[in-house]
């Protein structure tokens, strides 16, 4: 036992070698005070942009993709078939003809697009907290969420659009809306809530247990909990996993199509249907490009952002 | 000034049996130190004292009111027994002075200008007066950790719980916590520590209680359970802790 007398952390034990240890023989090893000489040596110099060390290989490169993309081009337009094909998808004066009522209609996508989006981020949000709140009055509806995401999970979004857009209005319900496009969106709103529920609920059990024990030891009630300490924690966790739904969603608007909507699709069919030519769906798939392709850029601006975070490489 | 008073304390986990009724009083201002092995049930008696934990059977009391007693409603417990985490649990989407102030706001009521003057006061009693704004991965361990002692204090509380809190922390930095939790004994704060270091048990505490397999088996004042243990588990522990350096 140790000498009650020793103060802790009085540093009277360092290098004090357990009771009963032996010292193994070695070689004598000087001891001393190192000398340090005034200054470190200089930073390394900052690194300048080199264009004359980049000139040769962005030239070489230029040629290289002039080279294999021409070939590329070459090769297609050169193909027997390539006349037929170049009239009935490419054909300038069709896809200008119909540019007009694909941009009426592709307006259409996106107004839906960020109508919907909002009433998912919502509607799924709530339906998470329900199935993540612990306490046993809540049972039933916890039953409920469950249900309702194994079955809005199990349909296709296309049923369901059908299935709403066409069957609801057909009803004639007095009070009810009775457009297709009103039930075609809620279609939407209940198929991907399912989805972006389970997102959301993935990221709130991600937060780790010491967070709510926390916050009950402070004295906040489980709503509190979940308000001020679970849901922005979450919300942080799954917003990469958001941003991909919300650009599947973009795309996925032109389901309504089947059902009427005159969205990008539908207007470009109804152009196709008496010109028998299909440029004006290209012209739709080119809106699409342009509207997704940037939201995707943007995702991964998330993504990484959100990895920095966790990584900590930030400052 | 707030007394605990622990009888017939039983809890298991499933079929694990953590606690074995352990019975504990525990006067006001007083400090007494929980050691003992891993898993030998010390951080689920401290849980259990603020209703972290709801134990199988057995009572506590404070002052003489049991803790689940609903005269303490659903916030008074939580007002006057505070806990600060072995890994300290701030929120790290909060800045500290958001931290710190939550509960003050949200749970009993104070403004934000009343609870964030109160805040700043308080930290800037631990030399954290810089350190409002930042976010707490922007915090040291150290810096963290008082930053969890200035949350866990803003309810005044009578009683403080702490588990663990020098585990995590630089050797140079375990004594200024021993100089912290000196100063919250002078001002009249009855606590019980969690720890494995024995140098600070030995230098806080009125008491030291060594658990072992959910039992207390042995307790009494550091001096004399340090150097002359009576039970053989104590012996054996302590044994251990010498042989590795801890103490």
């Amino acid at each position: 036992m140790p000498d009650p007398e020793t103060p802790p952390h009085a540093g009277a034990r360092i290098g004090v070698a357990p009771p009963g240890a032996t010292a193994m023989p070695r070689a004598p090893v000087p001891h001393g005070i190192r000398p340090m000489p005034e200054g470190p040596p200089p930073a390394p110099r900052r690194q300048s942009f080199d264009w004359r060390a980049a000139l040769v290989p962005t030239l070489i490169s230029a040629v290289s993709i002039v080279v294999v993309f021409g070939a590329l081009g070459w090769l297609v337009t050169s193909a027997e078939q390539w006349p037929r094909i170049r009239l009935q998808f490419f054909n300038w004066d069709h896809m200008v003809a119909s540019a007009p009522r694909v941009i009426k209609g592709f307006w259409t996508n996106l107004q839906v697009w960020l109508i919907v989006l909002a009433c998912i981020a919502v509607w799924a949000l709530v339906l998470a907290v329900i199935r993540s709140l612990r306490s046993p009055v809540f049972a039933p509806f916890r039953i409920m969420v469950v249900v309702y995401i194994d079955v809005f999970r199990g349909l296709p979004a296309l049923l369901l659009v059908i299935l709403f857009g066409f069957g609801i209005p057909a009803l004639q319900i007095p009070g009810l809306p009775n457009s297709g496009l009103f039930w075609g969106g809620v279609a939407m709103v209940l198929s991907y809530s399912a989805y972006v529920c389970e997102i959301y609920r993935s990221g709130i059990e991600a937060v780790h247990e010491g967070q709510r024990a926390a916050a009950r030891a402070l004295g906040l009630s489980e709503w509190q909990t979940l308000i001020y300490c679970v849901l922005p924690q979450a919300l942080r966790n799954v917003l990469p996993a958001l941003m991909n739904i919300v650009v599947a969603l973009q795309k996925d608007v032109a389901l309504l199509s089947v059902i009427g909507v005159r969205d990008a699709v539908r207007e470009a069919q109804i152009y196709t249907a008496t010109t028998f030519n299909y440029s004006p769906l290209i012209v739709a798939a080119g809106l699409f490009l342009l509207a997704t392709i940037p939201m995707a850029r943007l995702a991964d601006w998330v993504n990484r952002r959100d990895r920095e975070r966790r990584l900590q490489i930030t400052g | 000034m707030a007394a605990i008073t622990i009888r017939g304390l039983t809890k298991y986990f499933g079929q694990t049996l953590v606690l074995d009724r352990v019975d504990l009083d525990v006067a006001a201002q007083e400090v007494v130190c929980l050691i003992g092995a891993s898993g030998s049930g010390k951080s689920t008696l401290l849980r259990c004292i603020n209703r972290l934990v709801e134990p199988d059977h057995g009572a506590i009391a404070l002052d003489g009111v049991p803790v689940d007693d609903p005269r303490f409603g659903r916030t008074g417990l939580q007002k006057r027994i505070a806990i600060v985490f072995q890994s300290y649990n701030l929120f790290p989407h909060m800045r500290v002075i958001d931290n710190i102030t939550l509960a003050p706001r949200r749970v009993h009521g104070d403004s934000r200008r009343a609870a964030e003057e109160r805040a700043r006061e308080a930290l800037a009693l631990f030399g954290m007066q810089d350190f409002a704004n930042a976010y707490p991965e922007q915090l040291s361990g150290g810096q963290q950790q008082r930053v969890a002692i200035v949350r866990a204090l803003m309810t005044r509380p009578d009683v403080l719980l702490l588990d663990e809190v020098t585990a995590a922390l630089d050797p140079e930095l375990v004594g200024e916590v021993l100089r912290i939790i000196a100063s919250l004994r002078d001002r009249g704060i009855t606590m019980v520590i969690v720890t494995h270091e024995m140098g600070f048990a030995r230098a806080v505490a009125d008491r030291v209680c060594f658990l072992h397999g959910g039992r207390i088996l042995e307790d009494g004042p550091p001096e004399a359970l340090f150097s002359t243990p009576q039970h053989e588990r104590t012996q054996a522990f302590l044994e251990r802790i010498v042989e590795s350096g801890r103490l």
